[in-house]
């Protein structure tokens, strides 16, 4: 175990009393509580923990926050392993292990290297121009190309963690917890609004952790600490830390992902969930999510020590970690001079502070100078050199239009070099919101222009990058948002003070001229992770592609993980400068959500496994499980598809169902029927618009089936509809189509007949159904029922009665061409209904039976099922149903459709049925018809086997088919083509048992 | 055009790749075309392509109100296939399917076109007799299209969960191995590079604003940078289909829906085809860049908006952890929303209109991408003979007043 030999002796936000034991890449570390990854592995001395992704440069830490490209670590193993992670995120704890991504043997000997020695063969978008030839290799170079990419692996095994999300609304939300983001929660919760203020680190504070900056006459991190105090004790404050605002959606809809115990690692206890997804609304948004650092474009500038100046500032300070012994600091803007006193603070030795400015004064630089520190202004560092660190740079002068390096260049020795190229505020969520950027020339950035939603910026993210800006935008844009949220009080408290020097503007250089003897071959970084020089950039636009969303799908400049928040403004100011427009001509791309990306079991939450889409179950389900009933998914519910006895065989079983069925009696469990409770006065009149045939003679008592169509003229769906009483319905619908009949109806309603005086409620699920069905259903249901006169009951009928002590309402209908009777019972009492059924049954060896019995029986009567027989192409009359639709009323839905040409035409497809020349042949179900046989296909095809199956009442198989023009061949013989051979069939009319309904109406 | 090859490659790369050519003009645009084609996507580009290759007709120009390739073209899942229920279908994107398997060669432009596979799992038995009418008919139609069992399955996605204790277990799935997936830019990258080598104009920041005509009959375009005398106007705008055509005095039977798909972060190779789901509803692939690429439904609503939101996402991620369970730590990395032209019965249309002159390519719904070569190359006949090519005469506007639809709500994967 090594030393951590770069800790400060004292100082920063961790805790020395706790020491977590770590390791990286196998080897073991400690750092402190408080640490991240990346500070504790600098505090080892550790700065190469990675390689970039298409040429395997050794790569170091390059921040300390989401915008990190280049420490990209697999957390753990097992099945809670997880790629990607930033180290630059990742909280330390006890046992925590990682390991460097995309490198093969080791970060340090990485073989993909080799890459780098063909990196001049390997331009932005080569891909595009090679691997052509010849055509047949493709696969084998993109295996290659493939293995190539990519950077951790995926777990292998389940997700073991738990996920949970909250909905909730609010007044105000803050996105981002430092000093704009806390003055604004504070400013908005003093008037009494409902405030939500969420940050991605583990503490509020933001930058102000990671500088020495004053508040008020104090260290800015006591102003942090009060203000927290004084937000903890609003009761309609919530205070979110560890929970990043990744995206912002229509509506002031927007997703928080909350880490709740990632930083406690094995320690993490059982109860909570790993994280939480929060969907928020809110009335008002602040997005205070403050501003990354950008880097400058200069040959070699990813070599492992090169690092963002605020980034070094933050481990001096916060973590009390020296990235380097020494350091030269390159900016072209004031905020790196602090870094430089900082730094020089803790002990690293700045070695120089290069400035592209010119002349740089002020009480900043007057300050280096005084600690006999190197300002060098005009200067630029122009290339590093070192290996798997940087060891020292090169700096060059700057001509006045920065495109030249004057004179000879200077090498000074270093291994730390902090850039600052000026800052990004970061506008993710402003963008996401629909709100167009503009471009502040000042500042050379982007910023927040007009707001789409009901938002506004404040801090940093709003171009505000002195500490007194920052705090007097947050409370102001506060104050508004709870004001503007109905909370009349919201005035804006005084701004504290914050005394900092006058800054004077920055030099936007957008890449640092190479000196003249290397124009060529050196490679200036934009984009770190995806290894996209500005040589890239400028082929890009030499080639054409120019527009911002072309540079960066073609370069791939800022697709990365880290979606280009260190290289995209870079990128652009580069295609700017090479295309000869501004950056401000050029544009900006979109920003896409999230702002750092989110799991995908944080997005799914709790539907997972058996919640994923909760399985529904009759009130019977247990008893039809105890006594073995095989189940088939119809829909969400699970149905019993048959019941075999002891090692039965499906037809076996589904045999001898059929059979009690057509003999004695059968039972089967209908309760997933789709069932609608219709009332209102004109309850009627929706019947007759959405049915085909006509309604008004139903009287109560009575029952009658009935056809819908889509507005196509095609069937959409069927069922039984009965009278209850005076403008009062009982609808039945296909199990399958319950809730979308009940929402077509609705929309129809809601939409189109407004006027309409109709309820509907869906009461599929208050009814249990037990449908009894053959020659003794009748009288077994005497046995049991004595308040229902069964001999005055007919064939489409209900009545209201008692069964078996069970008040029901029993409907005489079939669905499989025999005596039947459905009871329907509160859903409480199906298993008493049911099994009252099976004693009494007992005498007529009652057999229940599933839906592949249900299937056989009606299919033996030619019944359609809708979606089984039909496809959404099929109209009533292709069925040879044009009894059910009526010619007489005025319109129904579909009825226009007939008149289309298409719709008209006699020799659509046809319903029939189709027996084998074999009986004993079940042909699959899908089966298509040829017209024509030919040795290979293409084959004509005149239609296909909706369904079939063995019939046991008949001793041979059956099928009903859609073919075309198959009403008028009827006597013909067809041929279906299976796959591996052609099986012979005639077509009859598609009814094959009862034709004359005898024993329906027994 | 100047040839790639990995020896033009060798060849800039000694003078640091400082002589590409530009991989297309950006002309003015002129006075009058032959044809101007409305949409600078993968299709209106395939159609300029052959106009000018089949055809002979060079005088095209193409124009684009934002960036070239930047509608459905950059925001759809890179899924090609041909495994359609309908004959017609069949025919149109096989044709397609056949085009894209010479495409890198054809166009000398690297599509990265990869023939690893489509899957399209069934979960109950409505879905095995669907996916076995499917199989058939697409078998019959002289297309490849195989059953596979879940053990099969397993063997050639092993990621797949395919226990049958699953919520929806997987029962079988049917499989094109011709099937696969491209690279989406590229598709038009390389057609705009290859028309712009035979003459065609690709003018893209040019917004149509108002198409003109004498009677019935089409005389120009009016756009953001003047007008444009021609005698003939496709409209290519996927998304904006029914608002090209209301220029031109048509109402459309279009509905445009946004369709929601986003990526992982990239992982190592884990998935090396592409897995469909009606039932568990999602589709995905992994890219070459090792996203886990994938999308499912349209939102409900009626938008022009390319805007994302959570719940139809949140939907998407319980679906593919069902499917694939150690999916569950990765990440989403981006997300986004293109706008998709849905028909009443989910198949395109590609065609003559009422008005002379005045031709539409759309209507594509969510499986457009796969049908750019097809829709190209039969759009470029019809156009240029004024006729339409037997493989998109059933795909005609007077279909729907005479109900001779062509229904694939079910081949489109996706619920509308």
């Amino acid at each position: 175990m090594s030393r951590q030999v770069n800790r400060r002796p004292e100082g920063g936000r961790i805790d020395r009393d706790r020491s977590l034991g770590f390791t990286f890449n196998g080897r073991r570390y400690t750092g402190f509580a408080g640490d991240t990854l990346a500070s504790a592995l600098l505090a080892n001395g550790v700065m190469l923990v990675g390689r970039s992704f298409k040429f395997h440069r050794p790569r170091g830490i390059f921040s300390c926050g989401a915008e990190e490209p280049n420490a990209i670590v697999q957390l753990g193993a097992g099945a809670r392993t997880e790629p990607n992670l930033r180290a630059t995120q990742i909280e330390l704890f006890e046992g925590l292990e990682a390991a460097s991504v995309n490198c093969w043997p080791s970060v340090e000997f990485d073989a993909g290297a080799v890459s780098d020695w063909f990196s001049r063969l390997m331009p932005a978008g080569f891909y595009y121009k090679t691997f052509m030839w010849p055509a047949r290799f493709w696969p084998q170079y993109e295996y290659v190309i493939r293995h190539a990419a990519g950077l951790g692996r995926a777990p292998a095994e389940k997700d073991p963690d738990r996920y949970e999300k909250f909905h909730v609304h609010c007044d105000v939300l803050v996105a981002g917890g430092g000093p704009a983001g806390l003055a604004a929660a504070f400013a908005a919760g003093r008037s009494g609004a409902r405030v939500i203020l969420a940050d991605e680190h583990s503490e509020f504070g933001g930058a102000l952790l990671g500088l020495g900056a004053g508040i008020g006459g104090k260290p800015a991190i006591e102003w942090v600490e009060s203000t927290v105090g004084k937000l903890r004790g609003m009761a309609e404050v919530r205070l979110l830390p560890r929970s990043t605002v990744f995206g912002y959606y229509d509506h002031n809809d927007l997703g928080i992902a909350e880490r709740v115990t990632d930083h406690l690692g094995p320690a993490a206890p059982p109860g909570p969930p790993r994280q939480r997804l929060w969907k928020v609304r809110a009335k008002q948004v602040v997005l205070a999510a403050g501003a990354h650092e950008r880097p400058l474009v200069f040959a070699d500038n990813d070599r492992p020590g090169v690092m963002l100046a605020s980034a070094a500032q933050a481990y001096v300070n916060r973590y009390a970690v020296r990235p380097g012994e020494r350091a030269v600091v390159v900016t072209n803007n004031d905020s790196a001079y602090q870094v430089a006193l900082d730094l020089d603070d803790a002990g690293v030795k700045v070695a120089a502070l290069v400035d592209l400015r010119p002349a740089p004064e002020g009480p900043l630089a007057d300050a280096l100078r005084d600690r006999g520190i190197d300002v060098l202004g005009g200067r630029a560092v122009v290339a590093t050199s070192g290996g798997r660190r940087v060891d020292a740079v090169e700096v060059g002068r700057l001509n006045d239009d920065a495109d030249r390096i004057v004179g000879g260049t200077r090498r000074i020795n270093c291994d730390l070099v902090c850039v600052s190229g000026g800052w990004n505020p970061a506008v993710h969520l402003f963008s996401q919101s629909r709100g167009k950027l503009r471009f502040d020339a000042a500042g050379a950035c982007f910023t927040p222009g007009d707001s789409y939603q009901a938002e506004r910026s404040a801090g940093a993210c709003n171009g505000a990058f002195r500490l007194a800006d920052c705090l007097a935008q947050g409370l102001a844009a506060g104050a508004a948002a709870a004001r503007d949220a109905g909370f009349r009080k919201g005035r804006a408290p005084a701004a504290p003070k914050a005394p900092e020097p006058e800054a004077a503007p920055l030099r936007a250089v957008w890449r640092i001229p190479l000196p003249g003897d290397r124009a060529r071959g050196a490679k200036q970084f934009v984009d770190l992770q995806h290894d996209v020089t500005a040589a890239d950039v400028a082929l890009a636009a030499r080639e054409g592609y120019a527009a911002v969303e072309h540079l960066k799908r073609y370069t791939t400049t800022g697709m990365g993980t880290d979606q280009g928040k260190t290289s995209n403004v870079n990128a652009l100011g580069i295609l700017g400068q090479v295309t000869g427009t501004d950056i401000a001509g050029v544009g900006a791309t979109t920003f896409r959500p999230p702002y750092t990306p989110v799991g995908y079991g944080l997005l799914a939450g709790r539907d997972v496994d058996h919640l994923f889409d909760p399985a529904r179950r009759t009130p019977m389900h247990a008893w039809h499980e105890s006594v073995g009933a095989v189940f088939e998914d119809v829909g969400q519910w699970k149905r019993a598809w048959y019941y075999p006895r002891g090692a039965e065989s499906m037809r076996a079983a589904v045999d001898r169902e059929c059979l009690a069925v057509r003999n004695s009696v059968g039972i089967v469990d209908a309760s997933t029927l789709g069932k609608i409770d219709v009332q209102g006065a004109d309850a009627l009149e929706l019947l007759n618009r959405v049915y085909t045939n006509a309604w008004d003679t139903l009287k109560p008592g009575r029952c009658r089936y009935g056809l819908m169509l889509g507005e196509d003229g095609m069937l959409f769906d069927d069922g039984v509809t009965s009278c209850l009483g005076e403008n009062h319905y009982h609808m039945t619908t296909t199990t399958g189509g319950a809730e979308r009949v009940l929402a077509w109806l609705e929309q129809w309603l809601q939409t189109e007949w407004p006027r309409l005086k109709v309820y509907l409620t869906s009461v599929t699920t208050h009814w249990a159904v037990a449908a009894i069905q053959g020659p003794n259903a009748r009288r077994l249901l005497a046995e049991l029922c004595d308040d229902v006169d069964l001999g005055a009951f007919p064939f489409m009928s209900w009545r209201d009665g008692t069964v078996a002590g069970i008040p029901a309402r029993i409907f005489r209908v079939s669905f499989s061409g025999e005596l039947s009777y459905e009871i329907n019972v509160p859903s409480s009492l199906g298993v008493a209904l049911w099994q009252a059924l099976m004693t009494a049954g007992a005498r007529y060896g009652i057999t229940p039976y599933g839906t592949e019995a249900m299937l056989v029986l009606r299919a033996e009567k030619g019944y359609v099922v809708v979606g089984h027989d039909t496809d959404g192409t099929v109209t009533p009359q292709d069925l040879g149903m044009d009894w059910i639709v009526s010619k007489k009323k005025k319109d129904f839905l579909g009825k226009r459709s007939f008149a289309r040409s298409d719709t008209a035409r006699p020799d659509r497809k046809h319903l029939v049925g189709l027996l084998t020349e074999d009986p004993r042949e079940v042909v699959p179900e899908g089966s298509q018809i040829v017209e024509e046989v030919r040795p290979a296909p293409p084959m004509p095809m005149g239609g296909h086997v909706t369904s079939s199956y063995w019939s046991a009442a008949l001793g041979r198989s059956i099928a009903m088919a859609l073919l075309v023009n198959g009403r008028n061949r009827h006597g013909e013989t067809v041929t279906i083509s299976l796959p591996d051979r052609n099986v012979r069939a005639a077509v009859t009319k598609p009814v094959f048992y009862d034709p004359e309904g005898e024993k329906l109406r027994a | 055009m100047a040839k790639y090859s990995i020896f033009s490659l060798l060849r800039n790369a000694r003078d640091d790749h400082q002589n590409w050519p530009r991989v297309w003009r950006s002309p003015e645009p002129k006075d009058a075309y032959d044809v101007v084609i409305i949409g600078g996507g993968g299709h209106g580009l395939a159609t300029a392509y052959y106009l000018a290759r089949e055809h002979g007709i060079t005088s095209v120009a193409v124009l684009e109100k934002g960036w070239l390739g930047g509608g459905n073209t950059a925001r759809n899942t890179t899924i090609v296939r041909s495994n359609y229920l309908w004959d017609e279908s069949a025919a149109i994107y096989d044709k397609s399917l056949k085009l894209w398997e010479g495409l890198s060669q054809e166009l000398n432009f690297n599509v990265m076109f990869s023939q690893r596979g489509v899957l399209n799992l069934a979960h109950n038995q409505h879905d095995l007799r669907d996916l076995s009418r499917r199989i058939n008919a697409i078998r019959l139609n002289g297309v490849d299209s195989e059953f596979l069992t879940p053990a099969e399955i397993k063997a050639f996605c092993p990621i797949l969960n395919t226990s049958p204790k699953a919520r929806y277990p997987i029962l079988g799935a049917s499989l094109q191995r011709r099937g696969g997936n491209a690279r989406h830019d590229a598709v038009a990258w390389g057609y705009a590079r290859a028309a712009d080598a035979r003459g065609v104009d690709i003018i893209q920041n040019c917004e149509v604003t108002g198409i003109r005509r004498k009677g019935r009959k089409v005389v120009g375009v009016e756009t953001t940078r003047g007008v444009i005398k021609t005698g003939k106007v496709a409209s290519v705008a996927a998304g904006h289909t029914s608002v090209v055509a209301a220029m031109a005095g048509l109402r459309l039977p279009i509905e445009s829906h946004p369709l929601q798909a986003l990526v992982s972060e990239p992982i190592k190779p884990v998935l090396d085809t592409v897995v469909m789901s009606g039932l568990v509803h999602v589709y995905v692939s992994q890219s070459d860049r090792g996203e886990l690429i994938m999308g499912a439904g349209i939102d409900a609503h009626n938008s022009y908006a390319q805007r994302s939101g959570l719940h139809t996402i949140e939907h998407m991620m319980a679906s593919i952890i069902e499917l694939f369970p150690l999916v569950s730590r990765l990440r989403m990395m981006r997300q986004w929303a293109g706008v998709v032209d849905i028909c009443p019965d989910a198949s395109p249309i590609v065609g003559k209109t009422p008005v002379e002159g005045f031709y539409i390519n759309g209507g594509w719904g969510t499986g457009g991408f796969k049908a750019t070569p097809g829709s190209g190359w039969a759009f470029a006949y019809t156009i240029a003979n004024d006729r339409p090519h037997p493989l998109n005469e059933p795909f005609a506007l007077e279909r729907f007043s005479s109900g001779r639809l062509i229904d694939e709500h079910g081949a489109a994967g996706v619920a509308h």
